[in-house]
């Protein structure tokens, strides 16, 4: 019975999708389609229908511009309901049967692995828009999301320079990105000569909802007379609850401050923010960043979702930038050819919403700012402190053991680990 | 001649005061607020803070509130009614175009906290002294102590003065110049205060300090964190009863449903959701409509929540589930299916991310008893959730509604026999476990998110107490969810959460191998039925 009713729904859902399609070849036989592959269903749909939305937006506002190369861009939206392996079919179902350009999706890591093999194998192109662990490069992936040390190492920084945090909680929920993002900066503050016993490490289940003990315990860790911070890569919906904890047994960030890398102004939409005034987030972009390009950005998703409250974050930022520079990709490149546009994206420079200009690396990663923020009282970031310069995305991180030899280069070196004392790729 | 003088003295002594105070350190703060960057306005608290001026307390509490504006290099302050005052001259003013308040991040924040605390130490409302108190024991600044010593011979309430005297032994503990008397009866004092604060202190004297305090600190801070580890032993258990309530509260209902009625309904988790977006709707409404009510939100959603999702549950019943009465895989299944409607459904009207259910002001914060601190919200949530079982309990061997029930689990046939309509009570019994779903998503809108994948939090965890504590009994329900929750909260700090959690699964599994039917198992004619 559930089964059917799954399979109703999906049937349902490509047949809409398939008729859409055979609608459009039928009216304009030449278009340019855009896949876009984030859950609209399940328990991802939280955060990435926004992303969903956002590449409408922007599609439809390159077609009032005229399209690319002549041609309309046509958006496949399809919904991998947070689903992983069904991550790997839609993929497929994009390229081989919609004959897509590029696709712009996926939000978790798992997602994005899970793709990977799809991408490689049929030869197309994914933009993933999100902050993840790193340790990874392919040639058909562009990473507009931050790469570690564009997010988790300069926040770490900020908090030991400006709040003398000499202690460590690195709380996280247990799966890649937050482990393989606490290895990381734990390595790190063991190189910046913190003792072990000044870092403590938790990790919680998806969606863990009782933090008691666990604020308890880190009430107890920042009593030993050391200015202590909280680092977390805590995720999804395991975060109003840890808040809500943190607000009632008093932890201000006056006393100790959590630096959150996955909260941004959607998750804070659903949270009262008062007890919250003071926590930091480290991101990319934040929607009260004060520049003409971020207010125009603003004010269109606005009116293109008729909703005056919709906030904008970090990803959908990336999304912006990514499909910004794909379009001026294809145009270089003159065709919407994977291998053509992998080969010009390389080096192409585009505004992103903070005044900077980021350009894509030839390790698929981006220059971005970084940018640390106090949560305010209207759920929105004040920013405190900027980098002056963008700083670049390493692929791969210089604080592990396994990766520091390692570097991603697809223009010359035409490889994503080579090894640079063995000097072989795939090391 | 002398009259002359005398003026003459006076206007000397008159130009000296305003020339000092043109000078004064409230004038040299304004510029550096004006500044607007944190390091210049911490400066200016400071210097606010020990002008003594008249207007500095309001200029602190205009900076700490976000209305000290700044436009054109003049500093104002903005009233609660948008009037804008000039610090620098007292005088109302029109208010100035592009005025912008002073940004504030911790650094001031802390600033503010501390200054805010020594300008009120001597305050005549004991509340604001007890505050002020606290403030300076967390700023620990040495310039308060000659005002802190005046409110401690001044201070008349017990309370606010062992907090004073705790301010105090915290700045001397920590100030280099202080006597080692004078640091071991600060010690003696923390040590009695004996808490989590007290033992950071005692464990972060500067370097410079002599043997005898240093090993005296020591001494107090061992006796300290033993005690602290009592405490906490009871904090655990605390935290499992707290635990244990949420989990009550996700399964008493289920307990109806599937525990006397046999349906294995997998769409629970949704109608806990449902009651936690008719709290959001109610709130929304009084927010809109009756501002002075939201105190009182929960209690209006808790009717309405209840109605809400009984009525669906009813709905469920007669259109879906009366025709799979018998067929447990069917029922899983269809239950699951809608389980899934009622997710996108609430998807598609509320959109996919969290809504926001404000916390009233009466249930936020936490009691501190003795080395024990106990939230509000979840002395809330405990209380209610045994005041729902009770009610539930009562309504069932009371009323003839429960005599029904009762009558038509234990023995369908015979009971239909005797006039009862057994199908309306399989409605209605229905109705009756998801309303309390409902009720009891109106609690977990308090400490969880609501977004519409609130439910598929609890459903296994309801299940798991259900079927631990004996399948048909409440009672049961009662004892399997406080051991759950009691024995999940003493793994936890051992184990780690994820751990811990596959630990006490595991140990269910092998419960249940040795006794199927649970904890307080049913006897009798209803388990071959």
């Amino acid at each position: 019975m559930l089964k059917m009713t799954r399979r109703h729904m999906m049937a349902l859902a490509s047949a809409a999708l398939v008729s859409g399609a055979v609608m459009g070849t039928a009216q304009a036989q030449e278009t340019i389609k855009v896949g876009v592959l984030h859950s609209l269903s399940g328990t991802m749909a939280i955060s990435e229908t926004t992303l969903k939305d956002v590449m409408l937006m922007l599609i439809e506002e390159q077609n009032k511009k005229g399209g690319l190369l002549g041609k309309k861009l046509e958006a496949v939206v399809v919904d991998p309901a947070s689903n992983w392996p069904l991550f790997a079919e839609k993929a497929r179902e994009l390229i081989s049967q919609n004959k897509v350009s590029a696709v712009f999706g996926c939000w978790t890591s798992v997602s994005r692995k899970s793709v990977l093999p799809v991408f490689k194998e049929l030869n197309s192109i994914l933009f993933y828009p999100v902050q993840y662990e790193g340790e990874e490069s392919e040639r058909n992936v562009f990473y507009t999301g931050a790469a570690p040390n564009q997010q988790a190492i300069p926040a770490v920084d900020y908090l030991a320079k400006e709040e003398k945090v000499e202690r460590w909680v690195l709380a996280g929920t247990d799966y890649v990105y937050p482990r393989t993002t606490n290895k990381i900066l734990e390595a790190y503050l063991k190189s910046k000569g913190v003792k072990s016993e000044d870092i403590m490490i938790n990790y919680t289940p998806f969606g863990h909802s009782d933090w008691q003990t666990i604020v308890a315990d880190i009430k107890k860790f920042g009593s030993a007379g050391k200015k202590t911070a909280v680092v977390s890569t805590i995720n999804g919906d395991a975060n109003v609850p840890f808040y809500k904890e943190l607000a009632n047994q008093g932890v201000k960030a006056t006393d100790i401050p959590v630096v959150a890398f996955s909260v941004g102004e959607e998750e804070l939409a659903g949270i009262d923010t008062k007890p919250l005034v003071g926590h930091l987030a480290a991101w990319n972009y934040f929607q009260s960043v004060d520049t003409p390009d971020n207010k125009a950005f603003i004010e269109k998703w606005k009116a293109f979702t008729k909703n005056d409250k919709r906030v904008t974050n970090d990803p959908m930022e990336a999304h912006v930038i990514g499909f910004n520079m794909w379009v001026k990709a294809v145009e270089k490149a003159g065709s919407t050819d994977p291998d053509k546009v992998i080969d010009a994206i390389v080096g192409v420079e585009v505004p992103n919403l903070t005044g900077g200009v980021s350009k894509m690396l030839p390790n698929h990663h981006i220059t971005k700012p970084v940018l640390i923020g106090e949560i305010k009282e209207d759920g929105q970031f004040e920013t405190v402190s900027q980098t002056d310069a963008l700083v670049p995305g390493d692929a791969w991180s210089k604080y592990l053991d396994g990766s520091k030899d390692l570097i991603a280069d697809w223009k010359d070196l035409k490889c994503g680990n080579y090894n640079t004392v063995t000097k072989k790729c795939g090391a | 001649m002398t009259r002359l003088r005398s003026i003459l003295q006076a206007l000397v002594l008159l130009i000296g005061t305003m020339s000092a105070a043109m000078a004064g350190p409230y004038e040299d703060a304004l510029p550096k607020l004006a500044a607007d960057s944190y390091a210049d306005t911490e400066a200016a608290i400071g210097l606010v803070a020990g002008s003594g001026h008249a207007r500095a307390m309001n200029v602190v509490e205009a900076l700490r509130d976000g209305r000290l504006m700044v436009a054109a290099g003049q500093v104002y302050i903005r009233d609660a009614a948008g009037q804008f005052v000039d610090v620098a001259t007292g005088q109302a003013v029109e208010p100035p175009a592009g005025a912008k308040p002073v940004r504030v991040n911790n650094r001031v924040r802390r600033a503010v906290e501390a200054a805010l605390g020594s300008m009120t130490l001597l305050s005549p409302e004991p509340g604001i002294r007890m505050d002020a108190a606290r403030a300076v024991f967390r700023s620990r600044d040495a310039a308060a102590l000659p005002t802190l010593e005046r409110a401690i011979a001044e201070e008349n309430d017990v309370g606010v003065r062992e907090a004073l005297e705790s301010a105090r032994a915290a700045i001397l503990l920590n100030k280099p110049d202080a006597s080692s008397s004078e640091k071991l009866a600060a010690i003696e004092i923390l040590h009695a205060r004996g808490d989590q604060d007290a033992l950071a202190l005692l464990s972060s004297l500067s370097p410079g300090t002599p043997a005898e305090v240093s090993d005296t600190a020591a001494k107090a801070a061992d006796g300290i964190r033993s005690r602290l580890a009592l405490w906490s032993g009871l904090q655990n258990v605390w935290y499992g009863i707290s635990l244990g309530s949420v989990l009550l509260l996700a399964a008493i209902g289920l307990s109806i449903t599937f525990g006397t009625m046999g349906v294995i309904n997998m769409a629970h988790g949704e109608m806990v959701m449902i009651g936690a977006y008719t709290t959001f709707l109610v709130q929304e409404m009084i927010r809109t409509h009756a501002p002075g009510l939201f105190g009182a939100s929960l209690f209006i959603a808790l009717p309405l929540a209840f109605l809400v999702a009984g009525l669906i549950g009813i709905l469920i019943e007669r259109t879906v589930i009366r025709f799979l009465y018998g067929r447990p895989l069917e029922t899983l299944l269809a239950t699951w299916g809608i389980s899934l409607i009622l997710q996108q459904g609430v998807r598609t009207i509320f959109g996919p991310t969290n809504r926001e259910v404000g916390t009233p002001a009466w249930m936020s914060g936490a009691l501190e008893l003795g080395g024990l601190s106990l939230t509000y919200n979840r002395i809330a949530i405990v209380v209610f959730a045994f005041a729902v079982f009770a009610a539930l309990l009562l309504v069932l061997r009371y009323t003839s509604l429960g005599l029904y029930v009762r009558a038509v689990t234990q023995n369908r046939r015979m009971a239909g026999s005797m006039g009862i309509r057994t199908s309306r009570i399989d409605a209605l019994a229905f109705g009756l476990g998801s309303g309390v779903a409902g009720i009891a998503g109106v609690a977990l809108s308090q400490i969880d998110n609501v977004s519409p994948n609130l439910g598929q939090g609890y459903i296994i965890d309801s299940f798991m107490v259900v079927v631990f504590g004996g399948v048909g009994n409440l009672w049961g329900t009662l004892v399997g969810a406080m051991t759950l929750g009691i024995a999940n909260k003493l793994l936890e700090p051992y184990a780690g959460a994820v751990l811990g959690k596959i630990v006490l699964l595991v140990a269910i599994i092998l419960f249940i191998q040795r006794r199927p039917r649970g904890l307080f198992a049913l006897k009798g004619r209803a388990v071959e039925a």
